[in-house]
């Protein structure tokens, strides 16, 4: 009876864990199937075409020029290609300045007539049309129909999901607003996480130290909204002013918020490092003559230092994930920023404020699960990084 | 003998961890450029003793100190006392070998470096001669640049005595310098340990009978925090005073 019980309790056990991993899998491969998606998706609005003229020597445009003919930047058919005259652009709705509405017959049967011939009299034409007003006998050139290309995606510098013709889905902005959001946090957070993490683990006596590490750690238990409000009506008016900026929401602000909440992580898994440094490591320091600063920067430091490194690793890992504190203080423009002092937008954060209003199963929609893949791989790629550091320093030994 | 100068002494020396009375009322005096051997079993005391002559317990918290300990018949808990400065003087080696995570090279030079000295070319003479009164050089002299890890335990020990000798102390405390060492190890060790003594000043604890037989001049007891007997090594081993030590060289305890 006594075995039975104990092979039933194994047994739920290992289906409730093999459960949770089959689970997490799982997520990870509705992640990965929704993202892939998008380079199945054409660049094109679906149900929409682009036509040119016959006569046009153009083929196909990329995403991007569509984009700048559009929005009036090109404005001549030499710049992407063509010859030398200058682009009209027809929308579909423009049908009526050539047509008055009388002539498309009653339930507009007239109407893929008239845009085969509008399309045909000019030859500098670039026209959105609707797939479905195509006649059979259309006299345009279609360009040529691409699927979202991921180099498009990967390397494009121009995020614009709900643009038409042509939604813009470059990732890059918002992969560097990221990681400049992330490194400014580190850089702002190791210091003073060293500081702390030093202090507490070499210098600070045994009461201090048991009011400081739950203070600390209570710290990482606030909700991020929190921080994220705090950072918004104390910080940034704070840079704005410090700084003299038209607006505070800066990746800055991001980096700051985000450094607060690193803290915890960094002091807790840097303390611990700096702890396990063997005693007569200290001992044979001090022995020598050293005083405690010497022995600290030149013994328990470098002895400390991957331990150090797995902090701000993890510390990295905290800030890049984190969606709400930066979505309320980062001014979400998803530009490439110059300077720490530019709003930017970070994937998370783009991911949050999109998702709601993307059509499922949109190109929007995919795009933004294809952001989550991105993310995906980068903590990925930190975690396997704490992995390699710390089996490093175990296997190190003395 | 009576004209040898007194390096080492210990007056009425009572020593506590928390409650715990771990040295109780110990006196001794230890002659300079000699070798006492402090012999006793498992948390008789001898250890902390050693320690108390550079002031290496002053890390562990809790612990308190009533009489003197004497460097050069001066008090080294005296308050002017720089603790740095005494344990310049006042070497130390430890029972587990322990190099710094550095070079060879940088090992040794260590002791300069936090001292302020900035001359490259004398920290690179002392290192040599240390390592060469360590009997290291010829071993190492091809890999100075080489982790100290790469060495085996012994040739990780003799560097140890190496970077407590380049600061030129006039004291080395060696506590169970050999128990983590093998026998041929061991005996480099020893035989160093004969070498050096005609320019320091050492106080070693061991475990090994025969080791405190084979190298000192004076050996001291221990047994539960007390002093038992200190006398000519000699003596100690063949005609002891007390019945505790016959006891114990004989391996009738510890």
């Amino acid at each position: 009876m006594k075995r039975f019980l104990e092979k039933l309790v194994e047994g739920i056990l290992m289906i409730s864990g093999s459960l949770t991993s089959v689970a997490i899998l799982l997520i990870i491969i509705f992640l990965f199937k929704e993202g892939i998606g998008l380079f199945n998706s054409p660049e094109v609005e679906k149900g929409y075409v682009l036509s040119v003229s016959q006569a046009n020597p153009v083929n196909s445009l990329s995403p991007l020029e569509v984009k700048d003919i559009f929005d009036g930047e090109i404005t001549n058919w030499k710049q992407v290609g063509g010859t030398d005259e200058e682009i009209m652009i027809f929308r579909f709705d423009d049908i009526f300045n050539y047509y008055p509405e009388e002539e498309m017959g009653e339930n507009y049967e007239f109407l893929p007539d008239k845009l085969s011939s509008v399309v045909q009299e000019h030859a500098t034409i670039i026209a959105f049309l609707p797939e479905k007003y195509l006649s059979v006998s259309f006299q345009g050139k279609l360009l040529d129909k691409k699927n979202i290309s991921p180099l498009d995606f990967f390397f494009g510098k121009e995020w614009f999901p709900t643009s038409a013709p042509v939604a813009q889905y470059g990732v890059l902005p918002l992969i560097l607003g990221t990681l400049w959001v992330s490194l400014g946090a580190i850089l702002i957070a190791l210091p003073f996480g060293l500081a702390v993490a030093i202090y507490l683990a070499e210098i600070a006596d045994v009461r201090m130290r048991k009011v400081l590490k739950p203070v600390i750690e209570l710290l990482a238990g606030i909700p991020s909204v929190v921080y994220g409000f705090f950072g918004l009506v104390v910080i940034v008016p704070f840079l704005q002013s410090l700084f003299r900026l038209p607006v505070g929401e800066t990746a800055l602000a991001g980096s700051v918020v985000l450094a607060i909440m690193a803290l915890p992580t960094i002091i807790t898994v840097a303390e611990d490092a700096i702890r396990t440094t063997p005693r007569i490591m200290k001992e044979a320091s001090l022995g020598l003559g050293a005083n405690h600063w010497q022995t600290i920067y030149r013994v328990i430091l470098p002895y400390a230092r991957s331990g150090i490194l797995a902090a701000v690793v993890l510390g990295i890992g905290r800030a890049i994930g984190e969606t709400m504190a930066v979505l309320m203080v980062t001014g979400n423009a998803a530009i490439i920023p110059a300077t720490l002092l530019e709003p930017v937008r970070t994937i998370p954060a783009t991911i949050a404020a999109e998702l709601g209003e993307a059509p499922a199963g949109g190109a929007h929609y995919q795009s933004l699960f294809m952001l989550g893949c991105v993310l995906f791989v980068i903590t990925l790629v930190l975690s396997v990084a704490v992995e390699i550091i710390s089996g490093k320093r175990s296997s190190r030994g003395v | 003998m009576d004209e040898k100068k007194i390096k080492l002494e210990a007056k009425n020396v009572n020593f506590y961890y928390d409650d715990f009375h771990a040295l109780k009322g110990i006196n001794m005096q230890i002659e300079q450029n000699s070798v006492v051997a402090f012999i006793g079993p498992s948390g008789c005391g001898k250890s902390t003793f050693l320690r108390l002559f550079n002031r290496m317990n002053d890390l562990i918290d809790g612990t308190h100190l009533t009489g003197e300990c004497l460097l050069d018949g001066r008090d080294i808990y005296d308050k002017r006392v720089h603790v740095d400065e005494l344990r310049k003087n006042v070497g130390m080696v430890f029972q587990k070998p322990n190099p710094f995570p550095k070079t060879i090279f940088e090992n040794v030079a260590y002791g300069l470096r936090v001292n302020g000295v900035k001359d490259e070319k004398y920290i690179k003479q002392r290192v040599e001669e240390s390592l060469q009164s360590a009997a290291l050089w010829e071993e190492v002299k091809d890999k100075l640049k080489k982790s100290a890890f790469e060495l085996s335990g012994g040739q990780q020990q003799r560097l140890c005595i190496a970077r407590a000798m380049a600061i030129s102390p006039s004291v080395l405390l060696m506590d169970e310098p050999a128990s983590a060492l093998d026998p041929i190890s061991t005996a480099k060790i020893e035989e160093l340990i004969h070498e050096l003594k005609k320019d320091y000043t050492i106080v070693i604890v061991t475990h090994n009978m025969q080791q405190a037989a084979r190298v000192s001049d004076k050996t001291g007891f221990f047994l539960l925090g007390e002093l038992i007997e200190y006398d000519q090594t000699k003596k100690i081993f063949l005609n002891p005073e007390k019945e505790s030590t016959q006891n114990y060289i004989t391996g009738r305890f510890g």
